[in-house]
């Protein structure tokens, strides 16, 4: 992958309320913005797990964005503060792994922002260009042990959930 | 047993297929993707012809999984749920990929956006795989409704629901309803007179053997959810025993402390300290205004409760807490006068002969403070000449960019008034004349005959500084007449600034409690703006009239209606289906930390210390997944947000990006990576 053409990969983490809304409205108002961001439903921001960002992160992705009603607003009535406060422990995290900050990012978008959450997006991409490829996943080499670290961390979780289903 | 997945590709007419290449797509899932068995693009999936290509194929190719790439999941998930349901797939294994709001409508490189399409589509098919059967749950619906609001449009939601039958409890903050129609002197185009037409509709609220009438009361909390709903209404102290009194009035009579109304009357008129809001005001039983009450100043007085012939006073008596359990929610809360203090350049309450258009509906109203008599603020002056200023505070970005919608037809009518009452000649001031309901055209081509001057321009100041010796004692006007591209000055005696509508200040504040949400501005939030304007994001509670959004009478009583008839269709239908949606806990790996309790805003979560267990309570679930996320032992599972279904769906989204340890897997060397 040359860095002339790096287009960055992005999952985004949506809720179904607000800014699931937010992006629909954008695609109905046709307002253009940037096509990397690959968007995951979920039912709140409060549903995103931190693994769910490692995973994405370990599977090749370059930036997530997590994205939640406005605080005040959420359609659970607290649970984007939820997301809020897990969003600072995994930053924590990201850092010690040597993600950098930009490159995860928390957004509000009211279902009525189509507009915010289309700039959002856009910024994102552009910090996440900026920043160049994250590269875990195509690089085994390099970051074998970072990413091996990453990967026990998801293991774990998923062991977790084996004994239960 | 490898799952069968049917992918279906919409091309949404040109919609979809103008910028996202929906042949190559649904050819790459068909051939590259692994367990896809049946990969087709149709021009209208959700066609009836469309549905029957899924139905077909679950039933002749024996598919157990469907991934439908089309629009939002918020338009159409229902319709293709059914079709798997027709056909016997259960209606949960069925997922849809966004790549019409989320893709084609949104970016402009055919090949970036094709790209994007195919890894939505990836994800939904690496997602849906590990979907699983769900069963909808089923609830009763509660026969009683709660109408929030007790102005035209709640008035209206409230006699269409009793009149079918069913029980409704309307809530009204204020002591009477009636709500704004109350104060107008007449309603356009036709001029019936506000009252005349209003009133036969309040006592028959008043009246009705199926309404629970409950004034001066507010919305305190709402818990459960559609089809139960509990209620906790505040019922204000009136002071009054509202079953002892007969409203014969010698208590307000009699009271000698007088104050300025400035609800009802708009600060035009006074009322007393116990007080009927308006004389037909329903129901007939007065409040005392602690405020203004002498007992409640300085423990003197108490004259009402000597002269009352049924004892009705209660100077002791309490809020008090009214418990309601109801099916449906109708909110019909209306809207709130911008205040027009906020552009001091028109002076309003710095010069005493600019007024609001709420005040001079009472000062033309014939049971208005001067019975309807147009004088200036003196008492005694007619008007010779008076001006109407549109769009105060609307479409304005410093004020609200909305247009109000209801002032061009209601100045109109003043000016009419005006017209009518006097020898004034009325000048309106207006940036575009919007008048497009059916016999508004009319009316102002009526008031273009009689005599109305119209200046097109946006009022800059309205001033009593006068240049010249005609300008002496009257309120200068400054405006630009774009029509003739001049700078003009206009001695009038009277203004009426026409504000804007906004919503209530508190709409917010309120929405929050019923868990609905607003615009920007505060207007409540409808599920579609075209085809679903009364319902809301939350199931169960409906928006009527002017909360929804500004709104004159007609269109407020046919809001009202229709969220009468979703509602009433609810109940006959009596059950409702809730999505099985919920958190469930496995409690062979719960360790019972409790750390998921106190997450949930809901208490669904209870602990059982015996068992020291926790237990998700399914009925108060409401999937929001937050304690599925934070469970430290991974023993919540969240039905069809599980985290095996999402690590899928993220892996399928980097479809071109992954790549396990030791190479390449098969599937990644298969399909090439498209350039970007």
């Amino acid at each position: 992958m040359s860095d002339q053409k790096f287009e960055p990969k992005i999952v985004g983490f949506l809720c179904n309320w607000c800014s699931y809304r937010a992006a629909d409205l954008a695609g109905s108002a046709r307002i253009m913005h940037a096509p990397n961001v690959r968007i995951i439903r979920v039912m709140c921001s409060g549903r995103v797990d931190p693994s769910f960002v490692l995973k994405a992160l370990s599977m090749g992705a370059d930036g997530v964005m997590i994205a939640g009603c406005h605080p005040g607003e959420c359609h659970y009535l607290e649970q984007n503060y939820k997301a809020m406060r897990r969003f600072g422990m995994l930053q924590h995290t990201l850092r010690g792994l040597g993600v950098e900050d930009k490159r995860v990012q928390l957004v509000w978008a009211s279902a009525a922002e189509g507009q915010r959450l289309a700039d959002a997006i856009d910024q994102l991409v552009a910090d996440v260009r900026e920043l160049g490829p994250l590269q875990w996943a195509g690089n085994w080499e390099e970051n074998g042990e970072r990413l091996q670290a990453l990967e026990d961390i998801v293991k774990e979780h998923e062991e977790a959930m084996e004994v239960t289903a | 047993m490898a799952e069968k997945v049917g992918v279906y590709v919409c091309h949404c007419g040109s919609n979809i297929a103008g910028k996202v290449d929906v042949e190559d797509v649904a050819k790459w899932a068909g051939e590259k993707v692994k367990d896809v068995a049946v990969s087709r693009d149709y021009k209208f999936m959700c066609s009836s012809l469309g549905q029957k290509l899924v139905e077909d194929d679950i039933r002749e190719q024996g598919l157990t999984r469907v991934v439908v790439a089309a629009c939002s999941p918020h338009l159409h998930e229902k319709t293709f749920r059914r079709a798997c349901s027709n056909a016997g797939l259960n209606p949960y294994l069925m997922e849809m990929t966004n790549i019409r709001e989320h893709c084609s409508w949104v970016h402009k490189d055919r090949a970036a956006a094709t790209e994007k399409a195919r890894s939505l589509v990836s994800a939904s098919i690496e997602r849906v795989k590990f979907q699983e059967p769900l069963e909808p749950m089923f609830v009763d619906v509660n026969r009683a409704t709660l109408v929030i609001g007790g102005g035209i449009a709640g008035l209206q939601a409230t006699l269409e629901l009793a009149d079918a039958g069913y029980p409704v409890y309307l809530v009204e903050r204020q002591p009477s309803i009636g709500g704004h129609m109350a104060q107008f002197d007449k309603t356009f185009p036709t001029l019936d007179c506000s009252a005349c037409i209003l009133t036969p509709k309040m006592s028959e609220v008043g009246q009705h053997e199926n309404v629970t009438l409950l004034t001066y009361a507010e919305l305190e909390e709402v818990s459960g959810s559609v089809g139960n709903f509990k209620v906790r209404i505040r019922q204000k102290a009136r002071h009054v025993v509202f079953d002892d009194c007969t409203g014969c009035g010698i208590c307000v009579e009699k009271c000698p402390r007088k104050v300025l109304d400035t609800e009802f009357e708009a600060g035009m008129g006074n009322r007393k300290a116990i007080y009927m809001p308006f004389p037909q005001a329903v129901p007939r039983v007065p409040v005392i205004d602690t405020e203004s009450c002498i007992w409640f100043e300085r423990q003197k007085c108490r004259a009402c409760e000597k002269l009352c012939p049924t004892n009705a006073i209660d100077f002791d008596q309490e809020d008090e807490m009214i418990e309601i359990e109801v099916g449906n929610i109708i909110m019909a809360t209306g809207w709130d006068a911008f205040d027009t203090r906020k552009i001091p350049q028109y002076g309003y309450g710095r010069l005493a002969n600019v007024y609001t258009s709420l005040e001079f509906e009472r000062l033309c109203n014939a049971a208005g403070p001067t019975n309807g008599k147009i004088v200036l603020r003196d008492g005694k002056t007619e008007p010779k000449s008076v001006a109407i200023v549109h769009c105060v505070g609307s479409r304005d970005e410093r004020h609200n960019p909305y247009c109000s919608g209801i002032c061009c037809m209601a100045s109109l009518k003043l000016g009419h008034l005006v017209l009518e009452k006097t020898d004034a000649e009325v000048y309106s001031f207006y940036i575009d004349m919007r008048t497009n309901q059916k016999n508004y055209e009319e009316f102002y081509q009526r008031l273009l005959g009689e005599g109305m001057r119209f200046v097109r321009g946006k009022v800059a100041e309205v001033t009593d500084a006068a240049r010249k010796p005609s300008e002496q004692g009257k309120l200068i006007v400054q405006c630009e007449d774009t029509l003739v591209g001049r700078q003009q000055r206009f001695p009038v005696d009277m203004v009426i600034l026409m504000g804007a509508i906004e919503p209530q200040v508190d709409a917010r504040e309120m929405g929050l409690k019923c868990g609905i949400s607003c615009s920007m501005e505060g207007w409540y939030t409808e599920r579609h703006p075209k085809l679903d304007p009364v319902a809301t994001m939350t199931d169960g509670i409906f928006v009527a009239g002017a909360c929804q959004g500004p709104k004159d009478i007609p269109a407020s009583v046919a809001q009202g209606a229709a969220a009468a008839a979703r509602v009433a269709g609810m109940i006959t239908k009596g059950k409702v289906m809730i999505e099985p949606i919920v958190a469930s806990i496995d409690e062979e790996g719960c360790s019972g930390c409790r750390i998921c309790n106190n997450l949930c805003p809901y208490n669904a979560i209870e602990y059982d210390a015996e068992a020291k267990v926790s237990r998700v309570i399914t009925a108060l679930c409401k999937g929001c997944g937050t304690c599925v996320s934070a469970c430290p032992a991974g023993a919540i599972r969240g039905a069809h947000f599980s985290d095996r279904q999402i690590f899928a769906e993220i892996q399928g989204a980097l479809w071109d990006a992954w790549q396990p340890r030791g190479g390449a897997s098969e599937e990644a060397e298969a399909v090439p990576v498209s350039a970007p």
